[in-house]
């Protein structure tokens, strides 16, 4: 770079405070003539007592080592730890393991940084050392040089010029975006209508999450839940692989949960048209939360509410769902309950609601009590 | 006069009838026994035979106890949360005020009174140490009980100022006693859905759960994010502006 005078910096070594009305000083802190405030310059620089206290000195350096010195027997004790204390063994119910690797290594780094500032706060020089502005555009000199560069680079390869290449070197860019909007299919194939079905269907069976277990009306006594599941995600193709695994599995539940809950049937207010959706006072309800999909359970047989962990939406299960309180914005999705010639609980019907997190374009119900 | 005389006999027949129906047979006896500790303790809010109190306003002052079954009096009595101490939002768990005898003999009296859930068999009540049953209790504790207890059992905020308390430290007799009759706003989850295997399997969970070392330091209660950004932004971020403070400080000078 060039040695213009604006360029210039402290020299190392250069006394540190200036005096104030410092001519070049002023000059270089880019100080116009008639500024407000004058440049205020630097204190009197103000020495520590280890600076002047040949004692001091040697207690803040054994202090600083001593420090380092415990950081490489902390360091030390990490090792030993490592293989000295078994992982399952518990020291006042937390793992004695973790709490000495973190203990050690902890320390060690807590020693090594406390040392290393006690080490500049102490010992090293303090003097405050002034490093000036400097514009940070480069010289007119150097701009002028850099656009004569460009100038005969763009006349030299006829860039302006030949204008078929240049036409088709833009087009050739341009479609080079094409592959970044083109891959946003990968983002997976659109919902479609996937997010208004589950796989609910009529005479499924309820059965119960992790057992699997079909449920007749007469196992449930008053006040009971059930977290339930389709009884397809417990079976077997022809093949004789589940017919739901994997990610697909967790895509199915995610929509299909249901909780099953039993109430007196004089307590039930069927909305219009869902009078026959119970059996003897057995409901079910989509467990996915209408607001962003949470699952809940939180069931109150007494109260017959449900309440949703995540953001405190309440639904009363007694009264078709209808929301209580809270940011959901439509009431749970009911499932239609039957029976079948086995006397097992079946569904009637698939949802016939969207079921789980709402979004904005959807038809809402915000009405409260 | 009438009314007195109503009284006296009433009061003469429920001091005479049990005895005069009491056959020597030592359950006989003790349902007796458990009857009149049901007087003496129970009766002013559950009637004098179980059968329930109601308010002016048709609330129960006491529920009708007929058909509760053993199960609920061994839970509601052997964890202190009857007798009530107060009538507040719930029944709170304290020391039982009854000792193991009286606790049976209250239980068997209110199983008398109509047909309910028994006291467990000790062999679904005991945790088994099998890993294969823990691992499957866990599905069933994520599944039916971390909705409310927390997944770490520790228990959780209902609407209204109600909880949902820790089952950690709970029998395996109560928490099975729990599952089957659903104290208070606990539903219930009957044998017909989870069988009583399942349920072992449950309490071996949370016993493997209390029992492992907490690998990951302090759980500050395992209340999650609550607990532990509390911690985060006093111990945390306090003890950095504390570091900060210290390193920015000029310290002492010497005066020359």
């Amino acid at each position: 770079m060039s040695d213009q005078p604006h360029h210039g910096r402290d020299e190392p070594g250069q006394e540190p405070a200036r005096e104030p009305g410092n001519e070049d000083a002023l000059d270089r802190t880019g100080q116009q003539p008639g500024d407000p405030i004058p440049n205020p310059g630097l204190e009197r620089h103000q020495p520590r007592p280890t600076d002047i206290d040949a004692d001091q000195q040697r207690r803040a350096e054994r202090q600083v080592s001593a420090l380092f010195g415990l950081a490489t027997l902390l360091t030390l004790g990490f090792c030993v730890a490592y293989f000295a204390i078994p992982q399952d063994s518990s020291f006042i119910t937390t793992s004695a393991s973790n709490l000495a690797l973190g203990l050690t290594l902890g320390g060690a780094l807590v020693c090594i940084g406390v040392g290393a500032i006690q080490w500049a706060k102490k010992l090293m020089d303090d003097h405050e050392i002034v490093e000036m502005r400097h514009p940070t555009a480069s010289s007119p000199q150097d701009r002028e040089e850099a656009l004569e560069a460009l100038d005969t680079g763009v006349a030299g390869s006829g860039f302006g010029r030949r204008t078929m290449i240049r036409t088709s070197l833009m087009g050739a860019l341009g479609a080079l975006g094409l592959p970044a909007v083109v891959m946003l299919r990968d983002l997976g194939p659109l919902p479609g209508d996937t997010l208004s079905h589950t796989v609910w269907a009529k005479g499924m069976r309820v059965v119960n999450d992790v057992s699997g277990i079909p449920i007749r009306p007469s196992d449930l006594p008053l006040g009971s839940l059930v977290n339930a599941q389709p009884a397809v995600i417990y079976e077997t193709g022809a093949d004789g692989e589940p017919r739901y695994a994997g990610t697909e599995l967790l895509a199915v539940k995610a929509k299909a949960s249901v909780i099953v809950v039993r109430m007196r049937p004089e307590e039930i207010t069927p909305p219009p048209g869902r009078e026959g959706w119970s059996v003897d006072g057995i409901l079910c309800y989509s467990k996915i939360c209408t607001h962003v999909g949470c699952p809940i359970s939180l069931y109150e047989q007494q109260t017959h509410h449900v309440l949703c962990p995540c953001h405190q939406s309440t639904f009363d299960l007694a009264d078709g769902g209808r929301i209580l309180f809270g940011p959901a914005a439509r009431p749970l999705p009911q499932l239609p309950l039957g029976v079948d010639d086995q006397g097992y609980l079946i569904a009637m019907s698939d949802f016939p609601e969207v079921v789980g997190p709402s979004w904005p374009t959807m038809p809402q119900d915000r009405t409260r009590t | 006069m009438l009314l007195l005389g109503l009284v006296l006999a009433g009061g003469l027949y429920s001091l005479f009838a049990p005895h005069s129906a009491t056959a020597d047979t030592s359950s006989s006896d003790l349902v007796g026994q458990g009857h009149q500790l049901f007087l003496v303790g129970c009766a002013s809010c559950h009637g004098l035979n179980g059968e329930g109190i109601l308010t002016s306003n048709s609330t129960n002052y006491g529920p009708s106890l007929v058909g509760v079954g053993a199960a609920a009096v061994d839970f509601q009595v052997g964890t202190g949360r009857m007798p009530l101490a107060q009538a507040s939002t719930q029944a709170l768990q304290k020391p039982p005020v009854y000792d193991a005898q009286e606790i049976q003999a209250l239980a068997a009296y209110v199983a008398s009174l109509g047909p309910g859930p028994a006291i467990p068999d000790s062999k679904y009540t005991t945790a088994s140490t099998d890993p294969s049953v823990i691992s499957r209790g866990g599905e069933f504790f994520r599944t039916n009980c971390t909705a409310c207890h927390n997944s770490g059992g520790t228990g959780g905020a209902l609407p209204s100022g109600r909880f949902a308390p820790s089952v950690n430290n709970v029998t395996g007799a109560h928490i099975y006693e729990a599952m089957i009759t659903g104290p208070q706003q606990m539903p219930v989850f009957p044998d017909t859905t989870i069988t009583p295997q399942d349920k072992q399997a449950i309490i071996s969970y949370i016993r493997a759960l209390n029992d492992q070392p907490q690998y990951g330091g302090n759980a500050l209660g395992k209340l999650g994010p609550v607990s532990e950004g509390a911690a985060a932004w006093i111990v945390g971020i306090g003890s950095l502006v504390v570091a900060s403070v210290w390193i920015g400080t000029q310290g002492v000078r010497a005066r020359r």
